[in-house]
């Protein structure tokens, strides 16, 4: 388990959210706030399907009982710069 | 279900969590905190979790100060078996108006005189401590090195376990629906599964709290306002302290986890309890961010939010009692209530418990609206 890594992007290993669900925490909202699970670069493309089941599995009901966290915009990383209108005229000028 | 408590706070964010544990650390048995939601739902998971101790009036000075003393020692006072990621490398205000530069440094010699560090600063001192600071619209600085961040999630969940420890009862999932008043006097506390007799009831219930003074027929004069924010990917430490500009109206800083977390106000937006994100938060701090701190630019958004200000008429918390006898309150943070939350806990629990207060908070009872004597401080967002 130590070496199951359920969130690549902040190295969360399946030990860790155990030991999370072990100390009564029972939302995904939760573990994320903890563990920064789904809030890196990827914004909880890989891992929320793992992290959904395991929490199903812990709370012993079906994966759709589950609250799904929040997706957050945007959808994918945008640079500041890009959304920036004083740096796009310099770009542009 | 019936049950009976001493003492019930309504919210479980960083307030209800530091009241509890206060009120338990004096010996209060029997103190149930309820939350509708999950522990930090509310403002506290949401804030940009910023310290600061330049303020200028001299309570919110002290109030402050006692609070950032607090964070230095918080691990061990609360017997942390994590760290809240109390991180000191300071706050850096720059003022882009005369009248703004002059108000840093009143401030300063008031902070002074109260014994924090902070110190008025020229632009170029200001470009040693942030080099990539683009001056160009500026007109002086001001710093104070011991003003920080620290992990909200973290320092809730320390005063959680802590308040655990002592014996205070959490119910998550369970919205105050009612609360019954007998003879001008908190009687009861209703939920959706419990009814709990009470004498005393604390109201912590930050972007609610409006909603939960009706339930007593006390009006507060507060309402909610979101507040947006954003964080980009984390790269390798490049900033050391927030900046921060009233008149630019801006905040950012870089997370010890290496991301930047931003913000700004937004005079447009109404009053109400939708907390969406928009385009044009998104907007409107890239151009602020991309201004003043140039190279931030090339960072990613990776997620941006929104969260509730409780906001009153002079933007200052109201603390304490009010017309019905046991119902207290901690409510109207106005954006600051995070670096308060310390003195927080430690007041209310004073006040309820019938001791002096530590720092004399008499100006902040809901009484000064009535009186027509608002607390008035020239240095918020
Ligand atoms: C974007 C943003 C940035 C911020 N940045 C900073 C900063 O840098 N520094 C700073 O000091 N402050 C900052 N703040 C302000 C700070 O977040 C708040 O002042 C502080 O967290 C308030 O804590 P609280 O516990 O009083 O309220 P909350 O954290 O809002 O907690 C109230 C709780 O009450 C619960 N509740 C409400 N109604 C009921 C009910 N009827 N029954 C049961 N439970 C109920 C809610 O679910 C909630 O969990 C910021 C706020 C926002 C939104």
């Amino acid at each position: 388990m130590k070496n199951t890594i359920i969130c690549r992007c902040a190295d969360i290993t399946l030990e860790d959210i155990n030991n999370l669900l072990s100390s009564g925490v029972t939302e995904i909202e939760e573990i994320k706030r903890f563990t920064r699970l789904g809030m890196g670069p990827c914004q909880g493309r890989t891992c929320m399907q793992l992290i959904q089941r395991i929490v199903a599995n812990h709370n012993g009901v079906s994966i759709d009982q589950i609250k799904m966290h929040t997706s957050r915009p945007p959808v994918t990383g945008v640079k500041l710069n890009q959304i920036s209108r004083g740096a796009r005229n310099d770009n542009e000028s | 279900m019936i049950m009976k408590a001493n003492i019930v706070i309504v919210g479980g964010g960083v307030s209800g969590c530091a009241i509890a544990y206060n009120l338990a650390k004096k010996g209060v048995k029997d103190i149930i905190v309820l939350d509708k939601s999950y522990l930090t739902s509310g403002a506290t998971g949401r804030c940009g979790a910023g310290v600061r101790q330049q303020w200028g009036t001299e309570m919110n000075c002290r109030i402050a100060k006692a609070s950032i003393e607090f964070f230095e020692g918080a691990n061990e006072e609360l017997q942390y078996d994590g760290d809240i990621e109390f991180k000191q490398e300071g706050y850096l205000l720059v003022a882009s108006t005369e009248k703004e530069n002059k108000q840093f440094e009143k401030n300063v010699e008031l902070q002074n005189k109260v014994g924090i560090d902070s110190r008025k600063i020229t632009l170029e001192e200001a470009k040693e401590i942030v080099p990539y600071l683009n001056t160009e619209k500026l007109i002086g600085a001001a710093f104070c090195p011991t003003d920080g961040h620290l992990n909200p999630f973290l320092l809730t969940d320390a005063y959680f376990k802590a308040a655990k420890r002592l014996g205070v009862k959490f119910y998550m999932n369970q919205e105050v629906t009612d609360i019954e008043v007998i003879d001008g006097k908190v009687n009861k506390v209703i939920t959706n599964d419990f009814e709990i007799e009470t004498d005393v009831v604390v109201n912590a219930a930050g972007g609610y709290s409006k909603d939960v003074g009706e339930m007593v027929g006390v009006d507060i004069p507060v309402f909610s306002e979101n507040h947006e924010i954003l964080v980009t990917e984390p790269i390798e430490k490049t900033q050391g302290p927030m900046v921060m500009s009233f008149s630019l109206n801006i905040y950012c800083q870089q997370t010890p986890h290496g991301s930047f977390i931003m913000g700004r106000g937004d005079k447009e937006k109404t009053p109400g309890y939708n907390i969406e994100s928009t385009w044009k938060f998104l907007d409107r701090m890239a151009d602020t961010v991309v201004g003043l701190l140039p190279p931030i630019g090339n960072l990613r958004v990776v997620r941006q939010w929104g969260g509730l200000y409780n906001i009153t008429p002079d933007k200052q918390p109201i603390y304490g009692k009010c017309e019905v006898e046991g119902f207290y309150l901690a409510v109207g943070f106005s954006g600051h209530g995070f670096m308060f939350a310390p003195m927080t806990g430690l007041l209310i629990a004073e006040q309820i418990l019938g001791e002096e207060n530590t720092i004399d908070i008499s100006k902040l009872s809901i009484d000064r609206f009535k009186k027509g004597e608002l607390y008035l401080e020239p240095s918020v967002v």
